[in-house]
């Protein structure tokens, strides 16, 4: 049945990892596409990227940290029980310009999700020459190595503590690739904004092109509400039907961490509303 | 004497979202309808042309299931009509009474009887499939006609409502959920069958429908907010209409936490525009607690918003400023909007349509504000043409149709907001039923 939970996984702490039964989103998706659920009658419409498909089965994958009410809520449903709403696929297939050769990947936490979607793209599907950086807190919130080394052996991995890889930031090892790496022409960042944020700095630095995955907050999807606005060259876009993925240089980012925050304090009450529970 | 349906009192309504406007009760309705001469010059001001003398004299008659039968002979949504419908520049326009009758009010007033309604099944006859794009008002008629006479109908709909701008837009105090939600299950009893989480142009293409159907109506309304494009647009506590008026219509933000979308609140509320659409915010505001102010470009007897719900608008306390016009918004260091900088406008005439047309002054005023919204039209969008090739549209995003509804694209009609642009919920009826009757005979055989 459309809409069903085939396959439910723990990944990693906080983090699950749902294939869903939905053939026309199977057979219309595009990498870089993206799906907006609805858990109870209740409930938010929340975006998740599609991380993978597999044609032949007619499901796709979704990955997710839990980290409010309508994420933990998907976190409880079953495998073989029904999401209430699915619509997709939303957004623009990611593109790149033909002429570039070699893609230098960086994810941070949750944000390796968005870009596995890419990775396989590019590197599996289109088999062009790239390599992966790979950030996560420590070593248990880190996800999709496995699947990634069997698409390319050139991960580098780092932890904020240490546990797994070399201690520090993505943003460390992007500068240290940039600086010793003369071949890469395009840098596809996904994560968190204020990780982006920075590695678009070192791109621009670096004077290499760089796309961004971005996440901001969202109703529709369609283009209707106007919500998922950015500030990009200056102009107004929207991230749902102009994106997710975006010309990293154009973004204002400074403005984009400003709007996610926007409902802070409401996500806050609802979280010391749970606590009290 | 002409008999007004009661409103509740401004004080009590503020504090809830439930409907302003009381109806009648059967005493009043029957006279109210005994003031009708049946003199029928109101027909020429409905789009869908219901038979007004004929239904108001089954009220008098106190036949209210006749009467109500005669106005379902043309419109299916009697109950959303009576209510949302600027029967003030339509029928009761044409009205011989120097106090028109209260059409609207009446047609509601039967709506509202609830006398169970038999439309009964209609089986698919001919063997025809229709695809239907968009589940509002034009999309919903034409579902109603094309079953009627026999086809089998799928209505397509992005949200995971149906009801288009009656359910994400227009408030419950103004249209309760119940009423879309009763003419729906009408739609379904009769066999119309409903998608909803489908986005014509990424779940399914058009193409694609073409393939398994032997029509398509588009019906996809006019959705893309227009903004002003000025300075500081999109500092926090900037809304476009269509997105306050979305998390409280579609997920009941004013519900939370109980519900789970949030809305974001102000002391301060400043909307811009002059339709329904703004009052509708502003009044929304009114109901998150908010002092509300309504800024437009031209004078009040501009504003293209009904005329009753300018005044309600005005009971609730929500003041509205004319001859002012948004040039810049202002944020503080945390991103959040501090204040607004207008322009005032003067105005130099009429314009052709009988408006004051208005030109900027050299003066400007600043208004601080926590929240603003803008409110200043919609234009179609056009996800519905992407991946398939041959629909035309005009530069408003408007889609090019011929004189019978049929866009450039073989076998594919329109109706509604997507080829007029924003205009009613009767308008978008009246040309849904047109291209209806267009495939019917074109297809119907
Ligand atoms: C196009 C797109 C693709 C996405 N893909 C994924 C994905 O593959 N996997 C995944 O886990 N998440 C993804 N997200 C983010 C995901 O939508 C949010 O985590 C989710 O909506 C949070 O809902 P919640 O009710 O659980 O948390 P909330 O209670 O709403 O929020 C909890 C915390 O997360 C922050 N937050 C909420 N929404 C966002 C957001 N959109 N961006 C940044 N911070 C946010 C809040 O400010 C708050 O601090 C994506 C977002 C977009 C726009
Ligand atoms: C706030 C507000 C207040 C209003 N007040 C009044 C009033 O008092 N009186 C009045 O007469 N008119 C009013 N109007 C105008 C009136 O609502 C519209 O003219 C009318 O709804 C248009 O009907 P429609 O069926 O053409 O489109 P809509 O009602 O816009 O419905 C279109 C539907 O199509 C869906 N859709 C769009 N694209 C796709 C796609 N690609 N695939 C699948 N589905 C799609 C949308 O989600 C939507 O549900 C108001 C409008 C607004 C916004
Ligand atoms: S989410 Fe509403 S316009 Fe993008």
């Amino acid at each position: 049945m459309r809409n069903q939970i085939v396959k439910k996984e723990k990944i990693a702490s906080k983090t699950y990892s749902f294939w869903i039964y939905h053939p026309e989103i199977v057979s219309h998706y595009k990498p870089g596409q993206f799906i907006i659920l609805r858990v109870t009658e209740k409930g938010e419409r929340i975006p998740l990227t599609i991380v993978e498909v597999d044609r032949e089965k007619e499901i796709f994958r979704i990955i997710f940290q839990v980290v409010g009410k309508s994420t933990r809520l998907l976190s409880k449903i079953d495998e073989n029980e029904m999401i209430l709403d699915i619509l997709g696929p939303l957004g623009n297939e990611v593109r790149i310009n033909k002429d570039v050769a070699n893609i230098l990947f960086v994810g941070g936490g949750i944000g390796i999700a968005p870009l596995f979607s890419k990775i396989k793209e590019f590197l599996k599907e289109k088999k062009l020459k790239g390599s992966v950086i790979l950030g996560a807190r420590s070593s248990e919130n880190l996800i999709l190595e496995n699947e990634i080394l069997e698409i390319t052996r050139n991960i580098y991995i780092t932890t904020d503590d240490g546990s797994k890889g070399k201690k520090g930031f993505v943003t460390d090892a992007l500068r240290d690739l940039l600086n010793t790496n003369e071949d890469i022409d395009l840098v596809i960042s996904a994560g968190p904004v204020k990780m982006m944020k920075k590695t678009v700095e070192i791109a621009k630095k670096n004077k290499i092109d760089i796309l961004v995955s971005l996440n901001t907050l969202m109703i529709d999807g369609t283009g209707m509400c106007g919500g998922c606005r950015i500030e990009y060259d200056n102009k107004t876009r929207f991230t749902c039907v102009d994106g997710p993925v975006f010309d990293g240089y154009k973004v204002n980012f400074q403005q984009l961490i400003k709007r996610n925050n926007q409902y802070h304090s409401h996500e806050c009450k609802i979280k010391n509303l749970e606590d009290n529970l | 004497m002409a008999v007004n349906p009661k409103d509740r009192p401004s004080e009590e309504r503020i504090n809830d979202f439930d409907e302003v406007n009381l109806g009648y009760t059967d005493e009043e309705a029957v006279k109210e309808a005994q003031r009708c001469k049946e003199c029928g010059v109101c027909i020429k001001g409905c789009p869908v042309r219901i038979n007004i003398p004929a239904f108001i004299s089954q009220i008098k008659k106190k036949n209210f299931k006749r009467a109500l039968s005669i106005i379902e002979k043309d419109n299916i949504l009697p109950g959303i009509c009576g209510r949302v419908c600027p029967q003030e520049n339509q029928c009761e326009a044409r009205c011989i009474m120097d106090n028109p009758i209260n059409i609207g009010a009446l047609e509601r007033f039967l709506a509202d009887k609830k006398v169970p309604k038999d439309i009964g099944i209609y089986p698919s006859k001919n063997n025809k499939k229709i695809a239907i794009v968009g589940s509002g008002p034009a999309g919903l008629t034409s579902a109603f006609e094309l079953k009627k006479s026999g086809f089998e109908v799928v209505v397509y709909e992005a949200l995971h409502k149906l009801g288009g701008v009656l359910r994400y837009g227009i408030p419950n105090f103004r249209l309760p959920d119940e009423i879309i939600d009763e003419e729906i299950e009408q739609l379904k009893k009769m066999g119309v069958q409903f998608r909803t989480n489908f986005l014509i142009g990424k779940t399914l293409y058009l193409d694609e429908l073409l393939d398994k159907f032997d029509g398509i109506v588009i019906a996809t309304g006019a959705g893309l907010p227009r903004y002003l494009k000025i300075p500081g647009e999109n500092s926090i506590g900037v809304f476009f209409a269509n997105e306050f008026l979305t998390r409280i219509n579609l997920m009941k933000a004013y519900k939370f936490p109980e519900y789970h979308t949030p809305i974001y609140k102000g002391k301060k509320v400043v909307v811009i525009g002059g339709g329904n659409v703004a009052i509708d915010a502003a009044r929304v505001a009114r109901r998150l607690k908010s002092e509300v102010m309504i800024c437009y470009r031209r004078l009040e007897e501009d504003m293209p918003a009904r005329n009753e719900e300018i005044q309600h608008a005005k009971e609730e306390g929500i003041e509205i400023k004319t001859l002012l016009n948004p040039k810049k918004i202002i944020s503080k260091d945390d991103g959040k909007i501090k204040k607004v900088k207008f322009v005032k406008m003067k105005t130099v005439g009429k314009q052709q349509d009988g408006r004051n047309a208005v030109v900027e002054t050299e003066e400007y005023i600043d208004i601080e504000t926590d929240i603003f919204i803008e409110a200043i039209g919609q234009i179609p969008n056009k996800i519905i043409q992407q991946n398939s090739k041959g629909l035309e549209f005009d530069s408003w995003n408007s889609l090019k149709i011929d004189e019978n509804m049929e866009t450039t694209k073989n076998n594919v009609w329109a109706a509604g907001d997507v080829v007029s642009g924003a205009a009613t919920v009767i308008k978008a009826m009246g040309e849904a039923k047109k291209a209806a009757e267009k495939i019917i005979k074109e297809i119907g055989g």
